[in-house]
């Protein structure tokens, strides 16, 4: 550790959270556990100053692990995703009353999320034009082909996980656990991104790098979890 | 007992990945769903130049590594540690969706609760059940360039899964174009369901037996040709 890094957005994960406020849409990347960023959640889990979130994040980790937690510890009132039956947890959850669920197919999950980013109020899309997650949604024929109307998605504050930052803030992802994050860093008024490395500036060429610096507010250095087995499993803490 | 039915079961679930292993052309881009369909990358050949999407932001899914080389980082969408094949690229969930709601899937196989005689699909939801989770299968099923339908004939209780109309909730008013069990190969073309193949282990009057849709039966009907 003789070089020590100077990063103006670099805060520990105890002063990011402190961001999050009461009732507020988080967004949480992830597909399952893979590109979660495991110590921002389990910051929130141990803190008590923001509840009754709406976390719109694919799946709701797996239970016990990821946003598994966040339930565990009740910070959850409603969860906007794709796919809920891979955590037992949230399936009693919303069962007993005590989490509400907006199901949303992945595809237009994901582009809502861009379009929020993106400045785009609403698009149409196919998918799911005549089943049970088309009702209450606005219809319309284009080339006489039926869409459904989706609005774009924002959130007060957006949870990334990114494999490395540069000193700015410029990031780079590890393989599939890019999929929600990019997206993600541009559709919230506050982007706290969780890394497991930073780096200086101009150690990654431009091309590389996969979300410029300007969408990222706050960088949290992973210090709670390491990579053993190829997985993300919890340090054991002092 | 329940070994011999759970080995028939096997033998069922690959003759029907092997038959779909044909179909897939060289220099296709497939998207396979889980369960059955999963098990079609099995049966490619090495150099099949099938390049095998999947929606959490991979084109060119590889073997299933070993133990010692697997990285959660690296997971299809069924959550499987997988690695990279020939000339894989990685992009975000939303390009992803562009490439499957885009129309630049050529062929999407996957399974199903029900499929309705026109090719309707139920992959979805099964009605009495809690509903919680969707993933990518309506984005596919409304979009893919080709359906191709991985099931069983019948469902564990024995019921038909081949149906006049669905009685499961819809994933979509998209139809598939071909249909797939251990049994039969069908194709659904103008609305209309053919029966074209049938196993060396079944007769006309079985697959009649089980299949409640109303069929017509191809001229040139053949055997299912997988070992």
């Amino acid at each position: 550790m003789e070089n020590i890094i100077h990063c103006e957005k670099l805060k520990s994960a105890e002063d990011a959270i402190k961001w999050i406020r009461h009732g507020d849409h988080v967004l949480v990347g992830g597909f399952g556990l893979c590109g979660t960023p495991f110590t921002l959640i389990d910051t929130i889990a141990e803190s008590d100053h923001a509840r009754e979130l709406t976390i719109i994040s694919n799946n709701l980790g797996e239970a016990g692990k990821g946003l598994g937690k966040l339930l565990i510890s009740k910070h959850i009132k409603k969860a906007i995703g794709s796919y809920f039956t891979s955590n037992r947890d949230a399936v009693k959850a919303w069962k007993s009353g005590e989490l509400e669920i907006e199901l949303i197919p992945q595809g237009t999950l994901a582009e809502a999320i861009r379009a929020g980013g993106a400045g785009i109020a609403a698009f149409y899309t196919k998918t799911a034009v005549g089943t049970q997650l088309a009702e209450g949604k606005e219809e319309r024929v284009f080339n006489g082909e039926r869409y459904l109307l989706q609005r774009g998605i924002r959130a007060n504050v957006a949870l990334i996980k990114a494999l490395k930052a540069d000193t700015m803030g410029n990031l780079i992802y590890s393989k599939t656990a890019r999929n929600f994050n990019p997206m993600m860093a541009t559709a919230a008024d506050l982007v706290i991104v969780e890394v497991d490395e930073i780096v200086e500036v101009g150690t990654f060429a431009p091309e590389e790098i996969v979300t410029p610096h300007n969408y990222v507010d706050i960088v949290v250095l992973n210090d709670r979890y390491e990579k053993v087995g190829g997985e993300y499993v919890e340090r054991h803490r002092k | 007992m329940l070994n011999v039915t759970g080995n028939k079961s096997a033998a069922a679930r690959i003759r029907i990945a092997k038959r779909i292993a044909q179909e897939l052309q060289e220099g296709t881009v497939v998207n396979l769903g889980v369960g059955i369909p999963t098990l079609i990358q099995n049966y490619l050949k090495p150099d099949s130049k099938v390049y095998l999407q999947s929606e959490n932001g991979l084109l060119g899914i590889g073997p299933t590594p070993p133990p010692e080389e697997i990285d959660m980082d690296l997971i299809s969408a069924s959550k499987h540690p997988i690695t990279f094949g020939e000339g894989a690229s990685i992009f975000s969930s939303s390009d992803s969706f562009v490439m499957i709601r885009g129309g630049h899937i050529d062929v999407a196989v996957m399974g199903a609760l029900q499929v309705s005689q026109t090719g309707e699909i139920a992959n979805w939801a099964v009605p009495g059940q809690d509903i919680l989770g969707v993933g990518g299968a309506m984005d596919l099923v409304a979009n893919a360039k080709k359906i191709i339908i991985a099931i069983s004939h019948v469902a564990k209780d024995q019921s038909p899964k081949i149906v006049k109309e669905l009685t499961y909730p819809t994933s979509g008013i998209r139809q598939a174009e071909m249909i797939v069990t251990e049994k039969a190969v069908f194709r659904i073309e103008n609305g209309q369901l053919r029966l074209d193949e049938l196993s060396s282990d079944t007769t006309l009057e079985e697959i009649q037996k089980l299949t409640e849709a109303e069929f017509i039966v191809s001229e040139k009907l053949k055997t299912m040709a997988v070992d």
